[in-house]
């Protein structure tokens, strides 16, 4: 297991070209040890969304490097790394994106039986993931039957279940309100953090900061602070 | 890949409404198609009904014949030089013609009347009742039992009639494979007899039978009388000739083609729009997957599979309920042409297959070109 979970080195994004060329990122390095909790923050538009979907391997970034859990995720081809996410990374959504026509433990199984797993066994395991964010008993209900922070939970079980290393929150508490927001958070934090896992999130609510180990804080596409744990706690 | 064939299962009926409707298209479509084709192939079978029931090997006739009903007469002279030709086991002339049956009530009821050959009676059909030697017996005819039957007020042995004038006696009701076309009853008799009771041009075989001695003659066959003048066809041939004409120089093919491109345009348009209603319902879910890592091809596997299943369950069910309907007017409406054959059941499953591609390509490609990244951006 590699100490840095994510590092990020000379990462620019740009679209448009010649005159038209907008910087999305623009020089951002940073790195993330395992065990933290890195919050990458900033008002909208100031590049936090394009920065997490290149190092989530998802938006190839037009300069620099992105190595994820000890490999350089876009000298992969694009079969592997989507091989690589599916293993490494977590995802939970700002909207949760879960099937409405499927079950709340078929929504949980799905990146196991993207891993070709059987089907029983994947829906064994999901069983206990929803077991670990307290949905046990919320398994067979379609997501429209839960309130906004069971579907939270949901989309955070679906992002476990496969035990990546590294998990993503894109504005995680965005849909809820401030006291499920800060349950769901002090959950991830104390629950599904360890040393051998990190844990990268996205997000303007300040309500939430107090969380964080580590915190990017991005503006028109570059890095104007990063907060480490000493000035966090000031 | 099972799993994800289950979860592709999953997500398409789960979503009952939308599944239901595309089970309903593809079924009517694929019903459609399978009535129409099979209405025109029992057409085509009728159309050939005497050269299947008469089961002749090679038939000769008049270049300008293109089917049975129009038959232009042959000159004695023809059978005579026909019979002379190296490698002809035997020919033999046949009478087919139409006329007017007097029936006991009064009424009057058009028949096909087939004249076989005196003296070897080729071509004659399976009795059920009656013995074949009959025929030779004064004014005799023997009536077929098929779906026309009745119209003769069911006639048993000894039911007398008139025709042209002349006294006719059933001594014989017997079956053949093929009834046919036109909802008209069909009596056997002699070809002399025929030609007598019948008001006939100076020339009256419609065609001349031939068996040949081997299958290797029949190449010479064909050439001697097409030195001759005339043209001498395989059985095969000549249903296949019979075929053409309905298909291309009638109205009948062109009717049931626009039909059944129609029922396909219908199934299409259903299967299509219905799957890529499905697909932009849940692009935002497929975007995720592939963010969560799930591959292009992954997910076109999905959207066959589901697309599959739809089709082939249409398909099975729609050509049950054609064939339902087919065994169920063919028992119970006198004359309906209606036959299932490999050929209909391969020409809706091909057509499906088009269904089937065309649903998954619109679908596929709105997947394909859905970005991960998009998801992020809400």
């Amino acid at each position: 297991m590699a100490a840095v979970a994510i590092q990020a080195e000379n990462l620019d994004k740009w679209f448009g070209e010649g005159e038209a060329r907008t910087y999305a990122v623009r020089q951002v390095n940073f790195t993330v040890p395992f065990g933290q909790m890195f919050y990458i923050v900033g008002p909208s538009g100031s590049g936090k969304t394009t920065l997490l979907s290149m190092i989530s391997g998802i938006l190839r970034p037009n300069g620099g490097r992105v190595v994820v859990a000890g490999e350089d995720i876009w000298r992969l081809s694009p079969d592997a790394l989507a091989t690589f996410r599916l293993h490494t990374l977590g995802f939970v959504f700002q909207d949760y994106h879960l099937f409405p026509r499927l079950t709340t433990l078929e929504n949980v199984a799905i990146p196991l039986i993207l891993q070709r797993w059987e089907w029983s066994k994947a829906m064994a395991a999901a069983q206990e993931m929803l077991a670990v964010v307290g949905l046990q008993d919320r398994g067979e209900l379609r997501p429209m039957q839960l309130s906004g922070g069971e579907q939270q939970r949901v989309a955070i079980a679906r992002a476990l279940v496969a035990k990546p290393t590294i998990i993503v929150f894109d504005e995680p508490t965005a849909s809820l309100d401030g006291a499920t927001g800060k349950m769901i958070i002090g959950f991830v934090k104390h629950d599904i953090l360890n040393d051998h896992r990190c844990i990268l999130i996205v997000t303007h609510d300040n309500r939430i900061f107090p969380y964080a180990d580590q915190m990017l804080h991005m503006e028109d596409g570059a890095v104007v602070k990063l907060d480490t744990g000493g000035s966090l706690e000031k | 890949m099972k799993g994800l064939f289950t979860l592709a299962f999953k997500l398409l009926v789960n979503d009952r409404g939308k599944f239901a409707a595309l089970i309903i298209g593809i079924t009517f479509a694929m019903f459609l198609m399978v009535q129409l084709t099979s209405i025109f192939a029992g057409i085509l079978q009728k159309a050939s009904a005497n050269i299947i029931n008469l089961g002749a090997r090679v038939w000769i006739m008049d270049p300008a014949v293109n089917n049975p009903l129009n038959s232009i007469p042959l000159p004695d002279t023809v059978l005579a030089a026909v019979r002379s030709i190296d490698g002809v086991a035997y020919a033999v002339p046949v009478y087919s013609g139409a006329s007017l049956v007097k029936l006991n009530n009064g009424t009057y009821q058009p028949v096909t009347v087939i004249g076989l050959d005196d003296t070897t009676l080729v071509g004659r059909p399976q009795l059920l009742e009656g013995k074949i030697e009959d025929i030779y017996g004064e004014n005799a005819f023997i009536v077929i039992k098929d779906q026309e039957y009745v119209k003769l007020g069911n006639p048993t042995l000894g039911t007398t009639f008139e025709l042209n004038d002349h006294r006719g006696v059933i001594v014989g009701i017997a079956q053949v494979t093929t009834s046919g076309l036109f909802g008209m009853p069909t009596l056997y008799t002699t070809y002399g007899r025929a030609i007598q009771y019948i008001p006939t041009q100076r020339f009256t075989a419609a065609y001349i039978l031939v068996e040949p001695k081997s299958e290797a003659d029949i190449p010479h066959i064909k050439a001697q009388v097409a030195a001759l003048g005339y043209l001498a066809l395989t059985k095969e041939e000549f249903i296949h000739r019979v075929s053409n004409y309905y298909k291309f120089q009638t109205g009948v093919g062109t009717n049931i083609l626009i039909m059944t491109v129609t029922s396909f345009l219908v199934g299409l348009s259903i299967s299509g729009q219905t799957f890529y209603t499905f697909v932009l319902e849940n692009l935002d879910k497929f975007g995720a997957l592939k963010a969560i890592g799930a591959k292009n091809r992954e997910l076109i596997y999905m959207i066959l599979f589901q697309a599959g299943f739809t089709g082939l369950t249409g398909y099975g069910l729609g050509v049950g309920l054609s064939s339902l309907l087919i065994n169920i007017a063919v028992r119970k409406v006198p004359g309906y042409a209606g036959t299932i054959t490999f050929f209909n059941l391969g020409l809706a499953l091909m057509m499906l297959l088009i269904i089937v591609c065309f649903s998954s390509y619109i679908a596929a490609r709105k997947i394909i070109r859905v970005e991960p990244f998009e998801i992020f951006r809400g």
